[in-house]
């Protein structure tokens, strides 16, 4: 293990816990919303989010190095902050991090939220409670399974990441060459030692994650590749 | 259930024949290319193609990549290489075939940026330090890559772009770095930017030859391919006068 290694190590990890707590946020909303609107665009907003699903993460890449790049509206919007541009930062990471992971995270919550169905919420009204009383006592607690299995395979997604990384990071160490890409550029460059420390690591790291899962309650595993 | 499964089979044998009658046509020649050299090999293929009426399959990469690939086992028949040290290595462990290496072209690397005025013609805009991102071509991965780090450091530049240097897996995603205008500039191959012999935009620098090792494109036939009559045509044919014209018109000088 090299400290460049290590670095890789920290930065992944990293990443995968800014995304998670992001989608967190961005998510809880969302799913709500998916689980209980009747507007006709529920469907093409459900297939958005699932886009990443199917879309190979290089044609992701490829749009985020556009879209966020000096000639791109994100990338003019930015600069215009003066922010820089995204490309090539850890920042610019996360968004696409975030836009990847974001049906793993969805998708437990929702399927959660629509398992509840409406009756304890209205149970909890007629008890006067409010619609953020409602939500936080009675949905979130309910709703537990759902966000445990989307922390989770959020972060462990996150962590697996590699064509939108490679296609938008530049590979800096310590900014953007995580985990999956370090082991990439070990390969690469013949150096199979380092490369089997690290890939062996992950390995067992996600072996380990998924065991939790399944021990953790086969009941809010619901998500399916 | 029954109807489905037997559709599944004729599924399965239209495959097993379509691959059956792709291996009997005769003449394939699967070659791994250094990617600086796409444009030019393209070109050459094609004329190639037509010529002995073999087909070529190409498949464009970092040369470290494509050595650690062949080690591996991965099916090429020829391979070209951006330096000498990679195919010497196959040479080496028996993977390719000796007395059949020679240099094809050598490289040029130029400093380059999608915007017009940006680089100057003496690579000043480096030292002058104006500018958020650089990018190279891993030099652990990727000779012209190598190239630029030399050329840094011949300028005594290396320590103070190290912050703004930005690394490429290829010189092809290189490029695409400074072509998106994500890196104001690039250290790239002199061919990337040329066709027919013209510059196809932006502002460039040709760093002088002596700031950097000569780049010299080996290419190799493959133990695997020995016995290959159209792996042995196809490296005959870069040599002849039709694809040196090609290599020259894309910037590339010949040893």
């Amino acid at each position: 293990m090299t400290p460049d290694d290590l670095q890789a190590i920290w930065l992944t990890l990293k990443l995968a816990s800014v995304t998670t707590v992001l989608l967190l946020l961005i998510v809880t909303p969302l799913s709500w919303w998916l689980a209980h609107t009747r507007k006709w665009y529920r469907g093409p907003v459900a297939a958005v989010v699932a886009l990443p699903l199917v879309l190979p993460p290089s044609v992701l890449g490829f749009y985020l190095l556009l879209l966020l790049g000096p000639h791109g509206p994100v990338g003019k919007f930015t600069e215009a902050l003066h922010l820089g541009t995204l490309p090539f930062t850890f920042a610019g990471l996360v968004v696409g991090s975030v836009l990847f992971s974001m049906p793993f995270a969805v998708q437990p919550i929702q399927n959660a939220f629509e398992a509840m169905g409406r009756r304890p919420l209205e149970v909890a009204a007629t008890l006067r409670a409010g619609t953020w009383d409602r939500f936080f006592s009675v949905a979130v607690p309910l709703a537990r399974p759902g966000f445990l299995t989307a922390i989770i395979l959020a972060f462990a997604h996150t962590v697996g990441e590699f064509g939108v990384v490679l296609m938008l990071g530049g590979n800096i160490q310590g900014e953007t060459r995580v985990l999956s890409v370090a082991v990439y550029n070990h390969v690469e460059a013949i150096e199979y030692g380092a490369a089997h420390w690290l890939a062996g690591g992950m390995v067992l790291f996600s072996f380990v994650v998924l065991l939790g899962l399944y021990l953790a309650g086969g009941k809010s595993w619901k998500v399916t590749r | 259930m029954a109807s489905r499964k037997n559709s599944l089979l004729v599924l399965v044998g239209v495959l097993l024949l379509g691959t059956m009658v792709r291996s009997v046509s005769a003449g394939e020649v699967n070659a791994a290319v250094a990617a600086n050299f796409t444009a030019p090999m393209q070109q050459i293929a094609a004329l190639f193609e037509k010529e002995s009426g073999n087909t070529v399959k190409l498949s464009f990469g970092s040369s470290g990549k494509f050595t650690a690939q062949i080690k591996e086992g991965a099916p090429f028949d020829v391979f070209l290489a951006a330096d000498v040290k990679n195919p010497k290595l196959l040479e080496e462990e028996g993977l390719a075939v000796k007395g059949t290496r020679f240099v094809y072209a050598l490289g040029k690397l130029v400093l380059w940026s999608a915007k017009p005025g940006f680089v100057d013609d003496k690579g000043a805009v480096l030292g002058k330090g104006d500018f958020n991102k650089i990018a190279y071509a891993d030099p652990k991965l990727a000779p012209y890559g190598l190239a630029a780090k030399e050329t840094l450091e011949a300028m005594g530049l290396w320590d103070k772009v190290q912050g703004k240097l930005v690394t490429g897996e290829s010189i092809a995603q290189t490029y695409q770095f400074a072509a998106t205008g994500n890196a104001e500039m690039a250290f790239v191959a002199l061919s990337q930017i040329t066709k027919d012999g013209k510059i196809t935009g932006g502002s460039w620098w040709l760093v002088p030859a002596d700031k950097y090792n000569p780049i010299e494109q080996s290419a190799v036939q493959l133990t695997a391919a020995k016995d290959k009559a159209a792996a042995k045509a196809f490296l005959a044919y870069l040599k002849s006068d039709k694809a040196v014209a090609v290599i020259r018109s894309f910037g590339y000088e010949l040893p």
